[in-house]
């Protein structure tokens, strides 16, 4: 497992430790200027912030349907990477805002429902964590209603008038941009599956730690 | 298909019979419900008067405190009495209970709008029966859509630890697009010459929420409530 | 595995950290030479963008890291206590 995992950790690490040298080296872009570097690191985690919906949303259905404890695991840990790279979003994207729209924030589809999909998300893990015995199951019915929401918060940018940028420009980049930006979602995907790799490890070794004090008290 | 009513059908009975002995629910949330439209409307004041643009907004927050409060005051009683256990013993369809449930959550959120509606007609001048078919539509809609989560969720919380806080926190982040969008085909229906496209657009976008919400709700019912 | 983590992530910042030292300013910047006032577009020019992109890469790596930090102090925890157990049942 280890000979597996740490070609992982330095491909992911590398491609992460080198993403500002190609973000700095990307052309700037001509109405924002500088600001607009934020968009390398902004949208990536938007991509992985659903991403991880999703995976959350299916393990969790797994979970329910199969009685599987190991896709709970999945869950829990998709599910924290879900808030995570949620809460990354939230701040880089006001702080991009202030410059680009002149206000930290707007009440518009797409800015309202990520917001509403990083909180579902955030209710996930305080019911896991207060919910008491049990809680998984309900943890689990959220986490479906959770991933219910994200295409409702990918197609909102297109179908109502809102000042965030449409989910086209990612396609239509300039070369230069391209490589930087599909260099960072690489990076981003790279260190995703290994905190997801690594939380999911976390939790079976709670889980045996669990099993053991079950088998301490027999 | 005919049982699956049927079972329904008696479960939303047993809930009415048994509220309408005491009324207890019924008569305390719609207290409730006005006592927040009464906050509201001091609450939000421009220059001495309620701010009457605020009409729409403090029908729903209303209805969604009401709503929720109702969802654990019904549910708590499920509890008290452990017939809830018993529910899930008898032979019949799992989802059958949650539709008996909602139906009967309905019957009370129907209760709570029909004395809130004419409040805030008075209250805010607003124009409650200038289209009140849309008006209608509207408010069905989104309260089936705040319902069908709430009773699956509220029925979920009867054995978990801090259910009073937990039910509100699950719930509110999911029906908040309801809310939203109860809340702006309210208001277009609210404006001087009322926007019936607007709340056409709204009232679509309540009917695409539903389906999800329902089917979702229906899908997990059964392996929720399974031990 | 689980002692090296800490090096790889300091050793990750590193070259972040020279690449960011040695980056250029950012574009030919039209508000750094003497540009009239009255040919300046509206207030948006104001604003320094430079703070806002620092404290936006500085807020997603401090995230990212108190993340990996808080799994790495749990994981050891969890493996001593582990350990401590499988010894105590090898015992009885």
């Amino acid at each position: 497992m280890a000979r597996v995992f740490l070609p992982l950790v330095l491909v992911a690490m590398a491609l992460f430790a080198a993403a500002p040298l190609v973000v700095a080296n990307a052309p700037p872009e001509q109405t924002m200027g500088l600001v607009q570097k934020i968009f390398y690191y902004h949208v990536p985690s938007a991509m992985l912030m659903f991403v991880s919906a999703f995976v959350c949303g299916i393990a969790s259905a797994v979970f329910l349907f199969r009685r599987s404890a190991a896709a709970d695991r999945v869950a829990l840990a998709a599910g924290e990477l879900v808030v995570l790279f949620g809460a990354i979003v939230l701040v880089t994207g006001p702080l991009w805002a202030r410059k680009a729209w002149g206000v930290w924030w707007e009440w518009d589809a797409r800015l309202t429902s990520s917001l509403l999909l990083w909180m579902i998300f955030l209710a996930y893990l305080l019911v896991r964590r207060f919910g008491g015995p049990g809680s998984e199951k309900l943890a689990g019915a959220m986490a479906l209603f959770g991933m219910a929401n994200v295409p409702f918060v990918y197609v909102s940018v297109n179908y109502w008038r809102t000042l965030h940028p449409k989910t086209s420009v990612v396609m239509t980049l300039a070369p230069g941009m391209r490589a930087a930006f599909w260099f960072c979602v690489a990076a981003f995907a790279a260190l995703y599956v290994l905190l997801l790799t690594l939380r999911k490890r976390l939790e079976d070794r709670q889980a045996e730690v669990e099993q053991l004090y079950l088998a301490a008290e027999d | 298909m005919r049982q699956f009513l049927r079972v329904a059908w008696v479960v939303m009975r047993k809930d009415l019979t048994v509220e309408m002995r005491s009324r207890e629910i019924v008569y305390t949330t719609v207290f409730f419900a006005a006592s927040c439209v009464l906050v509201f409307a001091f609450a939000l004041v421009r220059e001495g008067r309620p701010l009457e643009d605020a009409a729409a907004g403090i029908l729903w927050i209303s209805i969604a405190f009401a709503g929720t409060l109702g969802l654990g005051r019904t549910f708590e009683r499920e509890r008290h009495t452990e017939t809830l256990r018993a529910l899930m013993l008898a032979p019949s369809d799992r989802p059958a209970i949650y539709v008996g449930k909602l139906l009967g959550i309905l019957a009370l959120m129907a209760i709570v709008e029909a004395v809130l509606v004419p409040m805030i007609g008075l209250l805010f001048h607003a124009p409650v029966l200038a289209r009140p078919l849309w008006l209608v539509a509207l408010l069905g809609l989104g309260t089936l859509g705040f319902a069908s989560v709430g009773t699956l969720f509220a029925a979920m919380l009867v054995r978990a630890r801090s259910r009073d806080v937990l039910l509100p926190v699950l719930l509110y982040p999911i029906t908040i697009p309801v809310i939203i969008a109860g809340v702006r085909g309210t208001a277009a229906l609210f404006q001087a010459t009322p926007d019936e496209p607007m709340a056409r657009f709204w009232a679509a976008l309540l009917v695409f929420f539903d389906v999800v919400f329902v089917t979702l709700s229906l899908w997990t019912f059964e392996p929720l409530m399974t031990e | 595995m689980k002692r090296l983590l800490p090096l790889i992530v300091l050793c990750a910042l590193l070259p972040g950290a020279l690449t960011l030292a040695q980056a250029p300013a950012g574009p030919p910047s039209t508000q750094g030479d003497f540009v009239p006032v009255n040919q300046l577009p509206a207030q948006t020019e104001q604003l320094p963008a430079a703070p806002l992109l620092m404290g936006a890469y500085a807020f997603v790596w401090v995230a990212l890291l108190v993340y990996v930090w808080s799994l790495w102090r749990r994981m050891t925890k969890l493996e001593h206590e582990l350990a401590d157990l499988r010894r105590r049942l090898q015992k009885l």
